[in-house]
């Protein structure tokens, strides 16, 4: 469904992706893991084409979506839904405002129904009666969560999640593990999550990446990446200070 | 503290590439313009905010360009020409500010007021990932943001041009008439006999042109907006400060340019 080949990108002289390769199936979950600073966000953004790779292709559906213009990339990216690492909540509007600004755009929907799915979809991420509210108003984990339910409301195909859990408790971030589990297994979405939640990873992934250094190095199910002879990986899962890689 | 002094060539590369950013936007904003879907809320509001609420500012700096205009025509025709030639300012005050001095403080309010508020709004969206997200949901940046308050720009500028002539004329007619009590009959003939609907016209066209030139570089001053809140006032400032002067250099082609009468 996305095959990413070979992806270059750098900012200036900050070579972040240095070969990316990648596959995501259609109704898989795949969990993409690293430090924090090696590039995960901005695989991420390749993905529904913000940015464009130097050197790479990006396939959906087996069309390059490295070579379209914002026009025909606005025709792709009503299949994703991007929960942004921020959050990206439009702060000149409430929070009904923003779930239902993918509905308005992307489907047909009478504003009757839209309502309704605004309603719907907050209540899938736990939240109640916040419609009228601005983003200011609502706390950190909140505004995550009106995120997801702004990426997920228009029933995209691909859902992608930056840092789904981050800065959520540990209750409602399980809830949250649950809801992306749910997408997946019953309507069949594919997702690619990036974390730095192992247990989260664990719990709902089928496959788990791990860029490091501008490569993946090392991808299989949970427990081939539980049982990886790689220290690097080792060392990453289990938060170690000492290893291979450096911290400073 | 030193910054190290860059070769002329470095600028004049930043300049055309900068000249070349503006051309795409406005090229992207034309062909955006009659696209659906047409964004109604944003553009209503923009007309609000461009138009209504600049109206106060407008007609107090109108009324005063009026009052100091009138004051140093009625010294100049008193002093040069002689007493009882004043009624002849009436129509040279009416022609100034309705060509020149309305337009330019309206460009130049407008320019301070909204122009900063546009990059410093989306600037603001640009650093905190919300003109991504605009993306990933299905709304072009350029025809949700920019289209709509060119548009806004483009039609109320005139428009507070028109209410800053009466305010300015009726300010040079107070200052002369009921001030330094020009004869009024005369002074009212003189206007209605020298004065052309093309020269208010005239001066509505500029403000149409300095509408567009505010709102475009507005939007790419916060479409190109990076690094946090220090960039946001980068980009408010610049603004100010680039639509200011091209607003007086296009006043300046423009007078060239249009014809003195039809
Ligand atoms: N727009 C940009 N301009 C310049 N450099 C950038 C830009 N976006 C990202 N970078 C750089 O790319 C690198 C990777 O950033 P990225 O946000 O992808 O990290 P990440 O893996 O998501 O980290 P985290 O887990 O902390 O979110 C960083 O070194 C960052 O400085
Ligand atoms: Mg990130």
């Amino acid at each position: 469904m996305i095959r990413i080949v070979d992806l270059h990108k750098s900012f200036g002289g900050n070579k972040v992706l240095r070969g990316v390769n990648l596959q995501l199936r259609r109704g898989e979950t795949l969990a993409v893991i690293g430090q924090s600073g090696c590039g995960k966000s901005v695989l991420l953004k390749h993905i529904i084409g913000l940015l464009k790779p130097d050197k790479g292709k990006v396939y959906v559906d087996g069309e390059d979506i490295t070579l379209l213009n914002d026009e025909e990339l606005h025709k792709i990216t009503r299949r994703f839904g991007m929960l942004f690492q921020g959050t990206a909540l439009f702060d000149s509007m409430t929070v009904g405002q923003n779930v239902s600004f993918g509905l308005e755009r992307y489907t047909d929907h009478s504003k009757e129904k839209i309502h309704e799915l605004v309603r719907e979809n907050l209540a899938k991420v736990g939240l109640r009666g916040v419609e009228h509210l601005m983003p200011f108003e609502l706390s950190g984990g909140m505004r995550k969560r009106v995120g997801l339910a702004r990426a997920i409301a228009y029933s995209p195909d691909i859902i992608l999640y930056d840092e789904p859990s981050t800065g959520i408790d540990p209750i409602r971030a399980d809830a949250i593990n649950d809801l992306i589990i749910r997408m997946g297994k019953e309507m069949k979405v594919s997702e690619l999550i990036i974390t730095h939640d192992m247990v989260s990873a664990y719990k709902v992934a089928d496959k788990i990446a791990m860029l490091y250094e501008g490569k993946i190095i090392e991808i299989g199910t949970p427990e081939e990446i539980k049982n990886s002879k790689n220290p690097i990986v080792q060392q990453f899962i289990h938060g170690k200070a000492e290893g291979p890689i450096e911290n400073w | 503290m030193f910054r190290k002094v860059k070769s002329p060539l470095f600028y004049i590369n930043i300049f055309f590439e900068e000249m070349g950013e503006v051309g795409l936007l406005i090229f992207r904003t034309f062909k955006n313009l009659f696209k659906k879907p047409w964004e109604k809320g944003i553009f209503i509001q923009q007309l609000e905010e461009v138009g209504v609420r600049s109206l106060p500012v407008v007609l107090l700096t109108a009324a005063f360009g009026g009052l100091v205009f009138a004051l140093q025509t009625y010294v100049g025709f008193h002093r040069y020409i002689g007493p009882g030639s004043e009624t002849y300012g009436g129509p040279i005050i009416s022609l100034g500010l309705s060509k020149e001095l309305i337009p330019i403080l309206v460009g130049l309010m407008v320019a301070g007021r909204v122009g900063s508020a546009m990059a410093a709004e989306i600037g603001t969206m640009k650093i905190t990932e919300q003109i991504d997200a605009l993306f990933s949901l299905g709304a072009d940046p350029i025809r949700y943001l920019v289209v709509p308050r060119t548009l806004a720009c483009f039609i109320m500028l005139p428009c507070l041009t028109v209410f800053g002539d009466i305010v300015g004329i009726a300010a040079g007619f107070f200052y002369n008439v009921v001030l330094m009590g020009v004869n009024r009959v005369l002074y009212v003939r003189n206007i209605l006999l020298y004065m052309e609907l093309w020269d208010v016209f005239s001066g509505l066209i500029k403000a149409a042109v300095f509408g567009i030139i505010i709102a475009l570089i507005g939007c790419w001053q916060g479409l190109k907006t990076e690094g946090g809140a220090e960039g946001v006032g980068r980009a408010t400032t610049r603004t100010v400060v680039i639509a200011s002067v091209l607003i007086l250099i296009v006043n300046f082609l423009l007078s060239k340019a249009l014809p003195a009468n039809l």
